[in-house]
């Protein structure tokens, strides 16, 4: 197999990338800017043996998630910031259950129904805290056709590897946006399948970790689980009035994740090694952002790039240990300061972290950042 | 080397497929850089459309358009909404019966796209039209590259159509260049 | 006097760790329940080819105490996660048993849309006029003027008439039952698991606890006797005909057994037209 280049926008290569994964089941709802996806997997799935639905809502769309994870396949939906605060409480019960899924996010300018065919960036903190309660998700975020076919191939792998709900990312701009995109040969692609139980069912305890997570015994395989968005002991019951098993809970789902931050950790530095001044930025505007370092350094501006591949969990002891030569971080992000509240967190006050937002609708020109870094620089 | 280009005119021209066939054809048979990105509103015909392209040599990180090289206009608020970021030595496309120049444009270089169209027999082949015309005077990407993502665009009964198109706008642009 | 304790036949078909169960004495489910697990038995179904899946309530429940895979998920979305379960995995026979309030007021949208896809599973939907786990809220099916928590001088809206909803959206089986008929809906489930496509079984029951007690009828065995003395079975009858009203008879019986052809099937043959040689 040779490697082929297509010329494809974030929709058609999010969905490829996912097919290639394994991606076998979406259900999924219309909605404005990431109807494409929905639209092409209807295209596609049924041409590989896979299963489309468009379901009557968002919420209905999850829940078939869920459903169709327990029931085997690698699953995935598409949707925009109104349909996915619709889904919260489902990605809870993945959370919850342990459930892979991969939900392909396209952000626009919010809050509610706010700019339905223009770029934002403001589902950052939905996308970690938008369900109750203590859980963590893996969010990725990619800034080109190229990273949105990659890069959904390793969500899919770390949403089967650690059994978490992982969100993609994406937004208007990455989505609608064309380029070349290269397919390595399939057998250079690392796909990650789900570990199931080899031990009897007698000795099989559903929600038992072995190394961090629990092999997945998903409907059928004669191990006949109970799964409950319920607390549960390693077993799968509801133990609902035990402190202890609730502490036990908890911290597994969410200690997964976090002992393996360094792991899932996904950051791309661009002219780092000297730089005294770092933009930090994902999505539509790390494309910016690099022009905007570029014309730095054209004026001998030691500036450089921390792009976000991952997002959640937030890489706090890669920006701690930043802090230690970088002093001044500009956050470039199209909404009112999200990302920059997590680098502010995580520099401990050692350096300052200085906010450039855009609110929706329009993506920062690398003008704008260049002078924003000017202005840091010569704020001395 | 790097060249922003806008094709600018109203829904139901094809404006959109217009930049898509153009950066298809620098990515995947000219092999060069080429990020293409529409630009939309809610569905609609009839509503002002652009389509953008960036074609470049080295690697492209801002994708949109800031000031123009080259203005494919197809309609009179196409034109108007544009001509203001075209730069001052850049080149501006037209279909001449589409529309009305005003004092101080630069260089231009004129087509009547829909009338060949028509004489084609589908109006709705314009944008191929202007697509050959501006091949053959912007000279940013080959014409072999540009027929073959053409061909690859539009519907198998339609290919001979389209690149008859193609062809007869190629043909205007090479009268042009003399 | 020494009791031995015994082995109870259909332990097999249970979760016997997690017994016993949460429901009030009286209350209908366990008849349900047991009506359920005696028509798998007689089916002889294999329970590692079976999944229950149910929503939140005290019908909810009853997916954690059969042995079977087993999925208790968010309030009102078992038939959506019913749905993915069924299209992803179709050997396995997909039931879903929760209450009026999970499967019509929340999840009201769920089961018309599953219904008109004729999605291939089995919904056996228990009423019991309210919110019972909640402390006996008015729900979609509390009949006018019926006394509730939330509807203190008496219930003011209209309530569905579930199987009217069923066959209006479709579902190619459609029956009702009391708890009083056992024996009735035991066989009505086995007809039901057989069927392809979208079937459904309202199952009216007892909830002497939240419900009984506010509407004259305390004790379970005062509901049991209004259903003796108030069930009319007709089957065939138009569901639009066979509405709930305090005090008035109850029509139960099959209404509904038609033929149609399932998401399950219409997916299938799509792949076939249009798969990559």
């Amino acid at each position: 197999m040779k490697k082929e280049i297509r010329f494809w926008n974030g929709s058609i290569a999010v969905s490829e990338g996912a097919i290639v994964a394994g991606c076998r089941f979406f259900a999924g709802y219309p909605i404005t800017p990431a109807s494409d996806i929905a639209e092409y997997m209807a295209l596609r799935l049924p041409q590989e043996d896979g299963i489309f639905i468009q379901m009557e809502d968002e919420i209905a769309s999850i829940a078939a998630l869920l459903g169709a994870s327990w029931g085997g396949a690698k699953v995935m939906t598409s949707t925009s910031g109104p349909g996915f605060s619709l889904m919260q409480e489902n990605v809870g019960l993945a959370a919850v259950t342990e459930t892979p899924l991969v939900i392909a996010e396209v952000q626009r300018a919010g809050p509610s129904t706010g700019m339905p065919t223009l770029v934002g960036q403001g589902d950052v903190m939905q996308s970690r805290w938008g369900s109750h309660g203590d859980y963590e998700t893996i969010v990725i975020s990619p800034s080109s056709p190229q990273e949105s076919f990659d890069l959904v191939i390793r969500a899919f792998n770390l949403a089967e590897l650690y059994r978490v709900p992982v969100i993609f990312l994406m937004d208007e701009c990455i989505a609608h946006m064309s380029e070349r995109v290269v397919i390595p040969p399939k057998e250079e692609i690392e796909v990650v399948e789900r570990i199931k139980p080899n031990v009897s069912p007698e000795k099989y305890m559903p929600f038992q970790p072995v190394n961090d997570i629990a092999p997945m015994a998903t409907a059928g395989m004669g191990y006949r689980v109970h799964v409950t968005g319920l607390t549960h002991n390693e077993k799968g019951y509801p133990m609902t009035t035990s402190p202890e098993v609730q502490e036990w809970m908890v911290r597994h789902i969410c200690d997964k994740i976090r002992k393996n931050e360094h792991k899932i950790r996904d950051i791309e530095e661009y002219r780092m090694e000297d730089a005294e001044i770092a933009i930090v930025a994902f999505g539509i505007v790390g494309r910016s952002a690099k022009a905007a370092v570029k014309m730095a350094r054209r004026h001998r501006i030691k500036a450089g790039l921390i792009r976000l591949k991952t997002i959640w969990p937030f890489p706090e002891s890669y920006f701690e240990s930043m802090a230690d030569s970088i002093k001044k971080f500009i956050v470039a992000e199209i909404n009112y300061g999200q990302i920059k509240l997590e680098v502010e967190r995580a520099v401990h006050g050692k350096a300052s972290v200085e906010l450039l937002p855009k609110f929706g609708g329009a993506v920062h020109q690398p003008m704008e950042i260049y002078q924003k870094i000017k202005e840091v620089k010569n704020g001395n | 080397m790097k060249t922003e280009i806008r094709f600018a005119g109203y829904g139901g021209q094809g404006i959109i497929l217009m930049g898509n066939i153009a950066a298809k054809a620098a990515v995947l048979y000219d092999g060069k850089n080429a990020v293409y990105t529409p630009s939309y509103g809610p569905e609609a015909r009839g509503g002002a459309a652009s389509s953008n392209v960036i074609i470049a040599d080295e690697e492209i990180d801002y994708p949109y358009v800031t000031s123009i090289d080259v203005l494919v206009a197809m309609s009179q608020l196409g034109y108007e909404n544009n001509a203001p970021i075209l730069k001052d030595n850049g080149l501006l496309i037209i279909d001449s019966d589409l529309v009305r120049l005003k004092n101080g444009a630069g260089k231009v270089a004129k087509i009547q796209a829909t009338r060949i169209a028509e004489q084609l027999g589908k109006r709705i082949v314009a944008n191929i039209v202007m697509l050959g015309f501006f091949t053959a005077v912007t000279e940013v990407i080959s014409y072999g590259s540009m027929k073959k993502a053409v061909l690859e665009s539009v519907p198998a009964k339609y290919k001979e159509l389209n690149e008859k198109a193609l062809e007869m706008g190629y043909k205007e642009g090479m009268k042009w260049q003399e | 006097m020494e009791i031995e304790a015994r082995a109870n036949p259909m332990d097999k078909y249970l979760r016997a760790d997690r017994i016993p169960h949460i429901w009030c004495s009286g209350c209908g489910l366990g008849i349900v329940l047991n009506a359920f697990l005696h028509a798998i038995e007689e089916l002889n179904i294999d329970l590692d080819k079976l999944a229950v899946v149910s929503g939140i309530g005290c019908t909810g429940r009853i997916a954690g105490y059969i042995n079977t895979d087993s999925y208790h998920t968010t309030h009102g979305r078992a038939i959506p996660f019913a749905t993915g379960l069924k299209l992803a995995n179709p050997e396995m026979k997909v039931v879903v048993i929760s209450g009026d309030g999970d499967l019509f007021a929340i999840g009201g949208n769920h089961f018309i849309h599953a219904a008109r896809r004729n999605i291939d599973i089995t919904v056996i939907g228990v009423n019991n006029y309210n919110y019972g786990m909640t402390g006996g809220q008015l729900g979609p099916t509390t009949p006018l003027g019926a006394r509730t928590t939330t509807s203190p001088y008496g219930n003011i809206e209209h309530p569905f008439n579930l199987c009217h909803v069923a066959h209006a959206a479709g579902a190619v089986y459609v029956a009702r039952w009391t708890v009083l008929h056992a024996i009735r809906l035991k066989n009505s489930i086995k007809e039901a698991l057989n069927k392809r496509g979208f079937s459904f079984i309202e199952v009216i029951a007892a909830c002497p606890t939240t419900y009984g007690r506010r509407n004259k009828m305390p004790d379970a065995l005062d509901e049991m006797r209004f259903y003796r003395e108030h069930s009319v079975i007709k089957h065939g009858i138009d569901p639009s005909q066979a509405n709930i009203e305090i005090g008035k008879e109850i029509v139960v019986g099959k209404f509904v057994d038609i033929e149609k052809p399932t998401f399950n099937e219409a997916v299938e043959e799509l792949k076939k037209k249009v798969k990559k040689k």
